[in-house]
């Protein structure tokens, strides 16, 4: 069975098209497209700005994905479009061009939730059976785990999300957001040094990141005003890249933290990072050294899958539509509130 | 990027244990014993101290992960404040093991030894034998609201002095052991309540953090004795007339228990 999905719940347009040969064989990818709004420097992504930029480069973006694809109209089995969560006019015009397709194409919709999205995509490229799975990106950041048909979310973010955190800081530092200011923040701490104080904020499995941004963006405020302060134990002079070092050091020492009990708590070694933060190599070492620590490992893909894609929305679409499920095109509506374990998973076992 | 790659000298494989102990249990010539490991601590029975003194060791081992400087900073914060607040149970007399040693510096408290088991242990226990002597649900159950009752009673008076436990289950309640021979029927339910694990806890008197308390074993309790999950309302009751503002913590549960603990998720 073949599939196209169409993601666009952030500022990243996704046109991906899937085929699943027979059960237990792996899934073949036959195009995986992005095309992703960048706003200037200093700047976030506007609803109404990243809805334009959806809707300019959908009828593109299709064209083009099915040509990659060499498959044909008659070829494709369902239209699998994000329902929810994310941004509502980005998720609207995705929708419209979805049900479009539907219509256009004589086949059926199958509304996909973003974060089982993610999820699903990781385990079928990383082959991680049952992993702990932290899910870290710009509008979300949740410890989630199988039980019972759904994916049960242990931990969260009690305010904004993690890649939040590191994208306005990002606008603090006027770096650029080409290809993503997380990117740019990565690279920045990279030649960073001096581990400065922040709060660290972790309650139980929950964690909370926007005191971490207000006292960061002080301390930037702070270098700004004072170029050659010093840091008063190693004495070198304090950069904005020890800021972004000690920004990442700080929070992906909390999500190493809060996996880890989740991972004691349902008694698991294996992690999965999914979303566009679990790009990040530090993220990914750091999980790799607690994982060890525990007698497992962790599973990580590349930005191909990470970062929000149309894959994984045809993939997990395709998945539920071969066990029945139909989103009817009166229903096919989008929604900016859509919990990871509001979704029945019942493909699995 | 000054960071550890290198697994540190505690992760040294070892079926026994996965990390080394602290210099100074070291060389004890009867090795401290590994009783449990969670995510932050593990937990050893040590007769460090004298031989006729069992010990209950607390181990905040270094997390390689993590930044030496945040590390140091976590556990020693983490060891202090757990021990602050057992301390100041004691003092106010809320029933919590004494504390016998801290080192913040190396992560360790030690803690005197709780003889006995903890609440589910018991209350399953108890369950079963019921169900083996064919007494039907809802009858005879005094024995289980006392201790019910008591462990309401235990709570209020750790409440009432500004401590919140942050992670109640029956897991982290125990009951001490009184009688050699309570071993037929419901003297199993017998016993001093004694609140365990204050890894989680803080100080606080908000009424929203005790609610919370008071939710997460409610909760912990509907998963993991559903037949007893309806005497829950004898906890609430005891727990109502323990301290003065009792009953507005019990308010504020009802709104806990409405929204539940998680937000409905945003974008």
């Amino acid at each position: 069975m073949i599939a196209i999905g169409l993601e666009g719940s952030a500022n990243k347009l996704g046109v991906g098209i899937i085929s699943h040969p027979s059960p237990g064989k792996p899934a073949q990818i036959f195009s995986n497209l992005r095309h992703t709004f960048v706003s200037p420097p200093g700047e976030g992504f506007l609803p109404k700005d990243t809805a334009k930029h959806h809707r300019s480069w959908v009828v593109q973006l299709v064209k083009q994905a099915m040509a990659e694809a060499k498959v044909t109209i008659r070829d494709v089995d369902c239209i699998c479009y994000t329902k929810g969560p994310g941004m509502g006019a980005p998720l609207q015009s995705v929708a419209v061009a979805a049900r479009m397709l539907a219509l256009l194409w004589e086949k059926e919709l199958v509304g996909v939730n973003h974060c089982v999205g993610h999820i699903e995509m990781g385990r079928e490229i990383t082959g991680a059976d049952n992993p702990v799975v932290l899910y870290v990106s710009g509008g979300n950041t949740q410890v989630i785990a199988y039980a019972e048909q759904r994916y049960r979310i242990f931990g969260e973010a009690l305010d904004i999300a993690v890649g939040n955190c590191l994208d306005r800081f990002a606008r603090t530092l006027e770096i650029s957001n080409d290809p993503a200011p997380g990117y740019n923040i990565e690279q920045l701490a990279k030649k960073g040094k001096v581990l400065l104080d922040l709060p660290y904020a972790v309650k139980g499995m929950d964690c909370s990141f926007a005191g971490i941004l207000s006292s960061i963006d002080v301390l930037a405020a702070e270098l700004k005003a004072n170029p050659e302060t010093k840091d008063h134990i190693t004495g070198e002079v304090i950069t904005t890249a020890d800021l972004c070092f000690t920004l990442q050091e700080t929070v992906y020492a909390m999500l190493v933290e809060i996996t880890e009990r989740a991972m004691a708590h349902v008694g698991s070694s294996q992690v999965l990072i999914v979303g566009g933060v679990g790009c990040n190599e530090r993220l990914q070492e750091m999980m790799g050294l607690m994982a060890a620590g525990r007698g497992g490992s962790v599973f990580a893909t590349d930005e191909r899958f990470c970062i929000d894609n149309g894959i994984m929305i045809a993939h997990a679409g395709l998945l539920a539509y071969e066990t029945g499920f139909r989103t009817p095109l009166e229903d096919s509506t989008c929604t900016q509130r859509f919990r990871t374990d509001e979704m029945f998973i019942k493909w699995r076992d | 990027m000054e960071v550890q790659t290198a697994p540190p000298a505690h992760q040294a494989p070892s079926s026994q244990s996965p990390h080394l102990l602290p210099p100074i249990f070291q060389s004890d010539t009867t090795p401290p014993q590994l009783i449990t490991q969670g995510a932050e601590a593990l937990l050893y029975r040590t007769t460090y101290l004298l031989p006729t003194l069992p010990c209950a060791l607390k181990y905040r081992p270094s997390k390689p992960y993590r930044h030496p400087i945040l590390d140091a900073r976590l556990t020693k914060h983490r060891i202090l404040s757990e021990a602050r607040v057992l301390v100041k149970c004691r003092r106010e007399g809320v029933p919590v093991p004494a504390v016998y040693a801290v080192d913040e510096r190396e992560g360790w408290v030690m803690l005197e030894w709780v003889e006995g088991e903890v609440v589910r242990v018991r209350v399953n226990e108890w369950l079963r034998r019921r169900k083996e002597l064919g007494v039907q649900e809802g009858v005879e159950e005094e024995v289980l609201k006392g201790l019910m009752g008591r462990i309401g009673r235990a709570i209020g008076r750790m409440h009432g002095v500004g401590i919140v436990h942050g992670d109640l289950t029956t897991s982290n309640l125990m009951l001490r052991t009184r009688r050699e021979d309570a071993k037929c029927g419901d003297e199993v339910l017998d016993g001093e309540i004694v609140l365990i694990d204050f890894g989680l806890a803080s100080q606080s008197s908000a009424d929203e953090d005790r609610a919370v308390d008071l939710y997460v074993l409610e909760r912990a309790f509907g998963s993991t004795h559903p037949r007893a999950e309806g005497l829950f309302s004898e906890l609430l009751s005891a727990y109502g007339t323990s301290f003065k503002g009792a009953n507005v913590v019990l308010k504020k549960l009802e709104e806990v228990r409405m929204r539940g603990r998680k937000r409905s998720m945003l974008g």
